[in-house]
């Protein structure tokens, strides 16, 4: 994974709240044993209709001719199931980072661990996205700021070790093997 | 000066008790864990990541694995909705072998749902951190152990180093006082709970469930409760310990034996949350005044009691009434049903069988419904059958199926058509859930029967 410290990017809108990972990608594409290809599947109930021709009055179907890094959807985003094909089909479709008001806790982990950035805004924040969906962002991860157009700003919180990781693209397993040492005592301790 | 013992919380207890590093500003606590469930569905990639990294599965000892969320249920198991399903169960016995993981195969007598085997087995204990690639982990919460669910990543996380990267996640405290009444069930107590706390309600907590009506519940009435945690956005859901929880446990395959028994007893006597031990959430709930409940909407927080009438539409929830063709402002009970299934790691169980048995013995189900009864496990299905619950559905003209997942998340065919209206024991009612453009009532087992039985959504209270 490759570390990064600033994104800038329009972004897409899916103003709806609670968008639970199975409409990001529903069961039925769970059967592969690998994680890649699965953007062609993402949101497939809303891109799709009924006779799996891409919906022409669906924006998600023009991420890519439009450059669209960034999600920007309502509260409670990625909630339900814990499949990490929700984060797998967003990256692969091209999404680099969503910005919602809340994200659930496992969509968020999943998340981080393939360098695809959540970014919980305020209230007042998502509102002036609402009001300026053409607008370009930059989120800077030094900063820990969003700026809308070069005019808002928005400075956000964010857990130190995920920004760590995604600013040096670090290798969580690599990260938790180098503890061995520790593991083992505690097993030797605990639990033999 | 004596020093006072700190006080804690029964998640703070196992919290601190699987601490391999401590977290700080910059890096998350490293928490040990001791049981990791593995099944087919969000295993596969994180073995692949091993095999790359020539990593070996630390502790196939603590590590179990099962087939459920994508296996055929059919009596051959034979129906496979396509290749890749067949590919995927192989994949992970595969995996097992390659990586000295005990696997629990179909047809085995300790096959089922990882939700349901883990208990059953004496695989879950108070006490525990167990994890697993499926949200509905808390489950195993009902035994006082920290459950949580995780992703695919962590999966192999876990396989690789038995530890998890993680932020100490805040408390909440659902205090469920009184008496369920007669006719209200587990399932109608915990969709009351999510409709009280809102779909992103629990998110950042781990909930304890606590009071007169928690305690009352038996250990199952407990797993539907705890399963269900998610639901509200929960990291994990939990009871304390007590009497019928080692009750349940004493004997089981896996269980401690002898003097490890009396030991584990001892330290499962800790386990409680102490008196004054704070909680950073609480939300108290009257159980007395609970009825039936039902989901309308196309989130489990969307329900109302089954004899209430949906809400009026609002911008919040018109594009779930649409979804739903429901009314606001209109009563369900009446509504035309398609499909009923009593399974799934929410309700599968022997009790939830016996209470739809109870209810269906001696009808046929209303000739307009397709009536799926899966138990959760062989050890419930064979238990079923020894009972003669198992000839009471098949006479009331029930299909009795496998042990599985099956329409809960319909993978493996088992699924609604376009249009189809379910009511259904399960956990979700998402958009397409239980299959494309299929809708989903999610109810108790007793609602399910009583709605089988009439074939439009009826009140079990009438039966019981």
């Amino acid at each position: 994974m490759q570390g990064w410290q600033e994104l800038r990017s329009r972004f897409l809108l899916l103003d709806k709240a609670h968008i639970d990972t199975d409409q990001i990608i529903p069961a039925r594409f769970l059967k592969q044993t690998h994680k890649e290809g699965l953007g062609a599947a993402l949101f497939c109930d809303w891109r799709y209709d009924a006779d799996g021709r891409l919906r022409p009055d669906e924006a998600l179907n023009f991420r890519s001719d439009e450059g669209l890094e960034i999600l920007v959807a309502g509260p409670n985003f990625g909630c339900g199931s814990s499949r990490e094909h929700a984060v797998w089909a967003l990256c692969d479709y091209g999404f680099r980072a969503v910005l919602s008001p809340s994200l659930s806790d496992i969509f968020k982990s999943n998340a981080l661990k393939n360098g695809l950035l959540t970014l919980e805004v305020s209230a007042d924040f998502y509102q002036i996205l609402l009001a300026h969906p053409h607008s370009q962002l930059s989120i800077n991860l030094e900063r820990r700021l969003v700026t809308v157009d070069g005019r808002h700003e928005f400075e956000f919180q964010m857990e130190g070790f995920a920004r760590t990781c995604l600013m040096q693209g670090l290798d969580q397993l690599g990260y938790l093997l180098q503890h061995e040492p520790a593991i083992k005592r505690y097993e030797e301790e605990y639990c033999p | 000066m004596q020093k006072q013992k700190p006080t804690r919380t029964v998640f703070e207890k196992i919290w601190r008790a699987h601490l391999v590093g401590e977290e700080t500003p910059d890096h998350p606590a490293l928490l040990y864990i001791d049981r990791h469930f593995v099944h087919e569905v969000t295993s596969p990639q994180a073995f692949s990541e091993l095999r790359q990294r020539g990593l070996s599965v630390r502790r196939p000892d603590r590590t179990f694995a099962t087939l459920d969320h994508s296996i055929p249920s059919d009596k051959q198991r034979r129906n496979y909705p396509d290749a890749q399903v067949r590919q995927q169960v192989q994949t992970l016995r595969e995996n097992c072998q390659a990586f000295g993981i005990e696997l629990f195969d179909m047809g085995s007598a300790e096959h089922g749902i990882v939700h349901v085997i883990g208990p059953e087995l004496g695989l879950t204990l108070p006490g525990q951190t167990i994890v697993c690639g499926d949200s509905h982990t808390a489950t195993h919460g009902a035994f006082g152990a920290l459950a949580f669910g995780i992703g695919t990543s962590e999966v192999g996380h876990v396989l690789a180093t038995q530890c998890l990267l993680q932020r100490q996640p805040k408390t909440m405290a659902v205090q469920v006082e009184g008496a369920l009444p007669h006719g209200v069930l587990a399932k109608d107590l915990i969709l009351a709970i999510i409709k009280e706390l809102g779909s992103g309600g629990g998110r950042g907590y781990v909930i304890e469930y606590q009071g007169a009506a928690i305690r009352a519940l038996d250990m199952e009435s407990r797993m539907t409760v705890c399963n269900m945690s998610i639901e509200a956005g929960a990291r994990a859901g939990l009871v304390a310990p007590d009497d019928l929880t080692s009750a349940y446990l004493k004997g089981r395959r896996y269980a401690p034996q002898g003097e490890a028994w009396e030991q584990a007893l001892e330290r499962w006597n800790e386990l409680y949350s102490d008196p004054d031990a704070a909680f950073d959430a609480s939300l108290r709930i009257d159980a007395s005044k609970l009825a039936p409940m039902v989901t309308f909407g196309t989130s489990p927080d969307q329900s109302i009691p089954i004899d209430g009438e949906v809400p009026s539409s609002n911008p919040e929830i018109a594009e779930a009434l649409d979804y739903m063709r429901f009314e606001g402002g209109r009563g369900l009970l009446g509504t035309p049903i398609d499909v009923v299934f009593i399974g799934s790691c929410t309700n599968s169980r022997i009790s939830d069988l016996r209470m739809a048995a109870s209810i269906l013995k001696g009808h046929k189900k209303a000739k307009n419904i397709r009536l799926l009864i899966v138990p959760g496990s062989e050890g419930v299905k064979r238990q079923a059958e020894a009972e003669g619950l198992a000839q009471i559905f098949i006479e009331a003209g029930a299909e009795w199926r496998e042990p599985g997942c099956s329409m809960c998340i319909a993978m493996n065919g088992d699924q609604l058509e376009a249009g189809q209206l379910a009511l259904s024991t399960s956990n979700r009612n998402f958009a397409g859930r239980q299959g494309k453009l299929g809708r989903t009532i999610l109810g108790s087992p007793a609602t399910a029967a009583a709605t089988a039985i009439h074939g439009y959504l009826a009140d079990p209270r009438s039966f019981l």
